[in-house]
């Protein structure tokens, strides 16, 4: 979509800057997207011929998406997208949203707790952005429940981007061409570029984070041979009582968005991440975590909050070591329900690792542009 | 493990004792009600749909008309590949050892009853499932499932199904487990030896349970996180916990509402309870007919409940049971309780410490038996007929408005017919969701822009169909496009046909 605006010159009406800067936003909307009359971008996917029980989005194969959303204007996807690659987002300039949720690695980083400002240990993983619209709880402890409340927190977290929202507003107002973009994009705006306009371009952008092409999703749609037998075997370990994954990671999404009490290891040296309880104020909640898509999954390596498993296989073979097997000595945990003893024999744990590869689908990854409004090398 | 769910009792107890929760005990004045006049509980499900007189008996539509016959020594799961969706899986007397999953509509899987013998799957205790299916409209009857891990049947978000006359013994965690589902039959199904609940229905809507004879489990019939079900007729005996209404927390549906419990058999439920370390139900006491946790309008009418050691009636919320996590979603408490006339006999003979605390701080000194227990906030609730009872706990219930349920047949809706869609509207769904990702109107990504492709296919939509499932190279400077064979051949039309209409 963005090689498109090479050849398609797109007219900078209302533009307060020359158009020599060369940053013009996309005025067609991301695919699988639909431009409507109003102008904005609504999803479009094969799963809305579906249903699911009391509209949640959870269920089997042909099961209908939880409510997402949408309804942005493609120039707030694509400013969203500038902003989202732009290191003039952290205090220092030298990190960019993309540092963490890099498009080459899966919208993760790779990197078993990310690394922030100055060197930071951020403390968790980078959590995958794709099909970040439709979910309604944001950070592992679901502490966020917007998009635009979670922007808040890493670009202000002193061990991530290190910004203050007084720093962040200057640098954006002090740049022309973003006050160009800002204006194009917001036009009812007076004056000034404001945080929230920052955040709504934001969420805009990464509610364009869609994947749902999966050769999984082609079985799903009816095209039995999308999966090998090892998948199809793969599936059906994965969906069975005995191994119980789908019960929290339910498809369509292979997530139920709830948070779950698992048990997972932390890594040497680290204290234990009490994780929910600290967002709910329950110490039932020790040691919750959302549970998290299995989409892409292949692409984020390594896994869990901390990275504590270097391998998909790690993580697997995690929950058939057995109940609480990690769970320091002397603490009560109250360890999810489907948390069991379901000894799978090793193929098994192979045939859900191939399963889990099916659920990749990054065809719609977005463009990283080749500059940034503020000039700052992209990292 | 009786200890576990009923840990907080004794807290309760105290604060009894005390005369802080009530201060009153005094003796109710005894009102009569007949059963078989009087009003009729209106229910908690109203549907435009008419319902034919009697009711919904049938739920997954007509019959398909193609049917395969599986014999002894071959595949039911080769017989279901080779299926077009709408086809009778007919398998004969036999022994099969294998996994069947059914993940498109209109499957049934009939076993062939020759002078008792059955169709048999027997996972040897190797196999994980016996059935699983995703499938809407999907019938499973007279099969023998035996020696499973996981399930007998287990179904995820299939709509319309039906599941009857089946033999399921010893096949892991549960018997019958639909999940997300919505419209089901459960019926004239024999379930025992379950590690769980021999019929589970879990966060599913518009369901029939009856009939079925359920025993030696740990749960009979549990109905969780799931609205209007009727649990009817059945016979369910010697498990932990005979007939279970529950909210779970932490899951994402979250309520349990509207369940009628009647006219079952609820037997001497007293079996020793082998639920597993972690498991909810591994908290039930053993010896417990009826278990309503944090369920809302939960009625009980009409049945005999006997010989259950603990009690007839456990009513509880999330507080008081200690091995339960919290959900800051899901209401806690069990509302709206309406137990109407129901014969209770000999239960509570052996029932546990906390309950006869309950009893003492009521003013029952000594606990010879016990029908109805209740602890934790159940507000709303109602029962008549109090005075037949030995009950703890519910002094405060009204006095019902409404005798019986007889107005209410069931909950089942005509089969939910798959929705429409136009051949135009899935072109642009396909086209937006799919092929947008390479083409645009007239820019270049990927792919070439689809005005070219409008010029060289223009009055052509089957040749560009053809084309997109089985693409050759055409064009030097673009890349080779893969093929679309996965989409049916309607699809890959109807996208043609879209692409070549499109202006802008």
């Amino acid at each position: 979509m963005i090689l498109s605006l090479v050849l398609v010159t797109a007219a900078t009406a209302g533009a307060i800057e020359p158009a020599s800067t060369g940053f013009t936003l996309n005025s067609l909307c991301p695919p699988s997207f639909e431009k409507t009359e109003a102008g904005v971008c609504e999803l479009r996917t094969l799963y809305q011929f579906y249903d699911s029980l009391e509209g949640r989005g959870v269920g089997g194969t042909r099961t209908a998406l939880p409510p997402h959303r949408d309804g942005f204007t493609p120039q707030q996807i694509d400013l969203g997208r500038y902003l989202f690659f732009d290191p003039v987002l952290s205090g220092d300039g030298t990190l960019s949203c993309a540092s963490c949720h890099d498009p080459a690695r899966g919208l993760s980083d790779g990197r078993p707790r990310s690394i922030g400002i100055h060197g930071a240990d951020a403390g968790r993983a980078a959590p995958t952005l794709w099909n970040v619209a439709f979910l309604k709880r944001f950070f592992w402890d679901a502490r966020a429940d917007s998009l635009e409340a979670q922007a808040s927190g890493p670009l202000y977290s002193q061990k991530e981007m290190g910004n203050t929202p007084a720093r962040l507003l200057a640098s954006l107002n002090g740049n022309a061409t973003y006050r160009r973009l800002f204006q194009e994009t917001f036009p009812a705006g007076r004056g000034k570029i404001t945080e929230q306009e920052v955040f709504t371009a934001l969420t805009a952008f990464q509610t364009s984070l869609v994947s749902l092409n999966s050769r999984y999703d082609r079985y799903v749609h009816g095209y039995d041979a999308a999966l090998s037998e090892r998948e199809i075997e793969g599936l059906n370990v994965f969906r069975s009582f005995v191994a119980r994954c789908s019960e929290c990671h339910t498809p369509p999404l292979f997530t139920n968005e709830q948070i779950a009490v698992i048990g997972m290891p932390e890594p040497p040296g680290m204290p234990f991440d009490v994780g929910a309880e600290k967002t709910f104020g329950s110490p039932k909640l020790k040691g919750g975590f959302k549970v998290p898509t299995l989409r892409n999954i292949t692409r984020t390596a390594p896994y869990s909050h901390d990275g504590a498993f270097s391998n998909l296989r790690a993580a697997v073979d995690f929950y058939n070591k057995g109940r609480g097997n990690a769970v320091p000595q002397g603490m009560h945990l109250y360890l999810h329900w489907h948390i069991s003893d379901p000894n799978l024999t090793e193929a098994e744990v192979d045939r859900i690792v191939d399963f889990l590869g099916a659920l990749t689908d990054e065809t719609f990854l977005p463009q990283e542009p080749a500059r940034v409004p503020s000039g700052l090398a992209l990292n | 493990m009786k200890k576990k769910l009923f840990l907080g009792l004794l807290g309760v107890a105290l604060v009894f004792v005390a005369g802080a929760f009530y201060g009153r005990v005094s003796k109710q004045d005894v009102v009569i009600s007949s059963s078989t006049g009087g009003a009729s509980y209106a229910g908690g499900f109203k549907t435009d749909a008419a319902a034919p007189a009697g009711g919904i008996r049938s739920v997954a539509g007509p019959a398909p008309t193609n049917i395969v016959v599986v014999k002894d020594g071959e595949s039911i799961q080769s017989a279901i590949k080779a299926a077009p969706k709408g086809t009778i899986i007919r398998v004969m007397p036999g022994t099969y050892h294998e996994t069947v999953y059914v993940d498109k509509d209109d499957i049934r899987i009939i076993g062939v009853i020759e002078k008792g013998r059955r169709a048999v799957l027997d996972g040897e205790k190797k196999l994980n499932d016996a059935i699983l299916y995703s499938g809407n409209n999907f019938v499973a009857e007279n099969l023998e499932i035996r020696n499973y891990k996981g399930n007998g049947i287990m179904g995820q978000a299939g709509n319309n199904f039906e599941i009857r006359n089946n033999v399921i013994v010893d096949s892991g965690v549960y018997g019958i487990f639909p999940q997300l589902g919505q419209n089901g039959i459960v019926e004239h199904n024999v379930v025992s030896k379950i590690a769980d609940a021999a019929i589970y229905i879990g966060m599913s809507d518009n369901i029939l349970v009856a009939h079925n004879d359920v025993f030696d489990s740990v749960a009979g019939i549990e109905i969780e996180n799931s609205r209007h079900a009727i649990v009817e007729h059945n016979y369910v005996h010697n498990n932990s916990g005979g007939l279970l209404a529950f909210v779970t927390p932490g899951l994402p549906i979250k309520d349990t509402v509207d369940v009628i419990f009647r006219k079952n058999f609820v037997v001497g439920n007293n079996h020793v309870n082998f639920g597993a370390k972690g498991s909810t139900v591994a908290g039930i006491p053993a010896g417990t007919g009826i278990l309503v946790m944090a369920a809302d309008d939960v009625v009980i009418e009409g049945n005999v409940i006997s010989d259950n050691k603990v009690a007839g009636v456990i009513i509880t919320d999330h507080a008081h049971a200690s091995n339960i996590t919290i959900d800051p979603e899901s209401d806690p408490n069990s509302d709206r309780v309406k137990i109407l006339e129901n014969v209770m006999l000999n239960n509570g003979y052996d029932t546990i410490t906390e309950a006869k605390a309950l009893a003492l701080a009521d003013g029952i000194m000594t606990v010879k038996n016990l029908d109805i227990v209740r602890v934790g906030p159940s507000p709303g609730s109602c029962i008549i007929n109090r005075h037949q009872y030995l009950t703890v706990g519910v002094g405060d219930f009204a006095d019902c408005e409404f005798t019986n349920t007889a107005s209410t047949v069931n909950y089942l809706l005509p089969p939910v017919p798959p929705r429409e869609i136009k051949p135009g509207e899935r072109g642009k769904v396909v086209f937006l969701g799919i092929c947008s990702g390479c083409h645009i109107y007239n820019g270049r990504m990927i792919g070439p822009p689809i005005q070219a492709i409008q010029a060289l296919y223009l009055d052509n939509p089957q040749g560009l169909a053809d084309y997109i499932a089985k693409p050759v190279k055409k064009r030097e400077d673009y890349p080779e496009m893969p093929p679309q064979d996965y989409l049916d051949p309607e699809t890959r039309l109807a996208v043609a046909q879209y692409m070549l209409q499109v202006t802008n």
